[in-house]
């Protein structure tokens, strides 16, 4: 289905057939691969896959958030990993007051997410450039000491969860395969949405806006509203990937909301390709494999991770993804 | 009461000096170049290791600062030299994942070479004392020294700046880069110079402060934080703007702590007013800037127009 959008809109917008056919076979094969994986696991690998795998999808959720704004409406918020954190807690908290259903805990956390990505959105989007980011970053630091804070709800050492959400009052989500299917399908389902998004109408004018802000008030577009609405939906989603993530872990904790896990975001969307969904998916998926093999090699795995981000930066302008296009681009061009 | 007043005002006036120092670097470079530096704070947490080191070398607070000063600014230079020259001319968003990386990187090289482990030193014997501010009162003399030191180096600075002729250069430079280049300045040359002081001035508050509190791998990232929120106050390029915010900053975070509790005792019952005191005031910085960006979204003092 992600083929079929992106084949017939990419091929309007861009003469070069070579690179939206690496568009829109990135998103299926990625789709494959995960929707085949826990056959691997039933087979005999290590089922930790299944978790690690679990978490990329979670991670690549949220990075695909982020990409809408940053890399569609060139909006750096360095603040989203609050986002997260209110998806993380909402679920966190509702299940602490006997709450257990999926669908209400969804509920809950894309209305505080939406709420707070107004309020802030509002704000931050009166400012430009490097004071958009310290406003965003601001915002995030408050989510994260208001969370710290809250000693009702375990404050700096975190909120434990008794079990999963249940879905129709079923534990389903109990079983890792089923959760992990739960989060692919929620997964697909938020690249369809913002894919839909992004090549309607709304997605031209936030490109536009993002490409010339000046130009595109002078046909008649207002920025803010277009830009506010992208970031409240960043912002849902995001908080979707929180509820999954507090599910998977069955821990909440303010270290899910700091601002190193905003710049964490910012780094797998980057090194993942920016402006292209897809890129998020394997920038989370690189970040996390990265960390779960180097970890292993070496508990200074972060410095073999900061060399190779200064790397991709003064070297590697479009990432991944403009890698995986350099390769299989190529022989079509020809 | 008013003794804990004046205490907590020094306090905050010796926190809001700290931040300025580190700020400053910061908000030069910032201005100059357009460049926003991440790692800045790592520059910080390297002058507290660079201080503790020497000093345990040399046996001698003094020398230890004096050492680092020189290591801190040659630190810089290597660190602009190597990795932020190739970065001016890309957009904020390659500066901060490159800056990111830098600090990652000298995190670990620091948890490498010192250990993980916090470090303390400790305050030097001759100015260890307290020394009488008002009537029976005393203040720790170092904390003294350290606010003097710091209006110190804010007056030297503005000598700099405004009567020198590398200063007037450099607020051209913060007004109009690319006018200055055109009149024939080497702006990079200029740059290398402001980035390797930025070091400096950040690697002095880390010597300075390393004796008070535990030197760690850590330290710089919560200065970082505080410090982006004092160049945003003050507008990006503003020295004056970088000293007001920072004591502004200094005053209501600590003031805030203190005061905060006892004022909403007056409105709330004491369990809500706890818990309420412990949820605002962290916040309370954060509250300010979005307060002063929604109204001046250029900061206090904006050094550019229109920026």
């Amino acid at each position: 289905m992600t083929q079929a959008t992106n084949t017939t809109s990419e091929k309007t917008e861009t003469p070069r057939r070579s690179l939206w056919r690496v568009e829109a076979a990135a998103p299926a094969c990625l789709a494959c691969l995960f929707a085949a994986l826990p056959l691997a696991t039933s087979l005999g690998a290590d089922p930790f896959y299944l978790v690690i795998a679990t978490r990329i999808m979670i991670f690549g959720l949220a990075a695909l958030s982020l990409d809408l704004i940053l890399g569609y409406g060139a909006m750096v918020s360095f603040g989203h990993a609050a986002f997260i954190g209110i998806g993380a807690y909402a679920a966190g908290i509702a299940a602490s007051h006997g709450v257990s259903d999926l669908l209400l805990h969804v509920l809950f956390a894309l209305a505080a997410a939406a709420a707070f990505a107004l309020v802030t959105g509002l704000i931050s989007l009166r400012t430009r450039g490097v004071y958009f980011i310290m406003i965003t970053l601001a915002f995030g630091q408050m989510a994260y000491f208001l969370m710290v804070s809250l000693s009702a709800y375990g404050g700096d050492d975190g909120l434990t969860l008794q079990a999963r959400s249940t879905l129709f009052g079923q534990a389903w989500l109990e079983n890792d395969v089923f959760f992990y299917y739960v989060v692919l399908a929620i997964l697909l389902l938020c690249f369809w949405f913002a894919n839909c998004t992004l090549q309607a109408r709304f997605g031209r004018v936030l490109r536009g806006t993002r490409d010339n802000a000046e130009r595109m008030q002078a046909i008649g577009f207002e920025p803010l509203p277009y830009q506010l609405t992208a970031y409240v939906v960043a912002g849902t989603i995001a908080a979707l990937a929180g509820v999954l993530l507090a599910n998977q872990a069955e821990f909440v904790s303010p270290a899910y909301m700091t601002w190193q896990r905003s710049g964490e975001l910012i780094m797998m969307v980057v090194v993942g390709g920016i402006g292209t969904l897809t890129g998020g998916i394997l920038g989370a998926a690189i970040f996390l494999l990265l960390e779960e093999f180097l970890s292993a090699f070496s508990h200074h795995w972060k410095l073999g991770l900061g060399i190779i981000l200064v790397l991709i930066v003064l070297h590697g302008k479009s990432g991944m993804h403009g890698i995986l296009v350099d390769l299989f681009g190529k022989r079509d061009k020809r | 009461m008013t003794n804990l007043l004046v205490i907590q005002a020094l306090n905050g006036l010796q926190f809001g000096i700290l931040l300025f120092l580190v700020a400053a670097g910061l908000t030069l470079v910032f201005g100059v170049m357009d460049f926003i530096n991440l790692a800045h704070g790592v520059q910080y947490m390297i002058g507290a290791y660079l201080a503790v080191t020497f000093t345990q070398v040399t046996d001698s607070f003094l020398a230890g600062l004096l050492l680092a000063l020189p290591a801190a600014f040659a630190f810089g230079l290597v660190l602009e030299f190597l990795i932020f020259r190739h970065l001016y001319d890309r957009d904020h968003l390659d500066q901060v994942l490159a800056t990111f990386g830098v600090i990652l990187i000298l995190h670990e090289g620091v948890r490498i070479i010192w250990g993980a482990a916090p470090i303390s030193i400790a305050i030097p014997e001759a100015v260890s004392g307290s020394v009488p501010v008002l009537g029976q009162l005393r203040y720790p003399l170092y904390r003294l020294l350290i606010i003097v030191a710091g209006i110190a180096v804010a007056a030297g600075l503005y000598i700099f700046v405004q009567h020198t002729r590398t200063g007037m250069l450099l607020r051209a430079g913060a007004s109009n880069a690319p006018m200055v280049q055109a009149l024939g300045v080497d702006i990079r040359r200029l740059f290398m110079v402001i980035f390797g002081i930025g070091a400096m001035l950040a690697g002095f508050a880390g010597a300075m402060i390393a004796p008070i509190l535990s030197v760690e791998p850590n330290m710089g990232d919560g200065i970082l934080i505080l410090t982006f929120v004092v160049i945003v106050i003050g507008g990006i390029g503003s020295i004056k703007g970088a000293f007001v915010a920072a004591l502004l900053v200094g005053l209501v975070d600590t003031l805030g702590r203190s005061f905060g509790p006892i004022l909403l005792k007056v409105v709330f019952e004491p369990a809500t007013a706890s818990q309420v005191g412990r949820t605002l005031t962290p916040m309370l910085i954060y509250l300010l800037m979005a307060a002063i960006l929604f109204f001046r979204p250029a900061g206090l003092f904006p050094a550019k127009q229109g920026a």
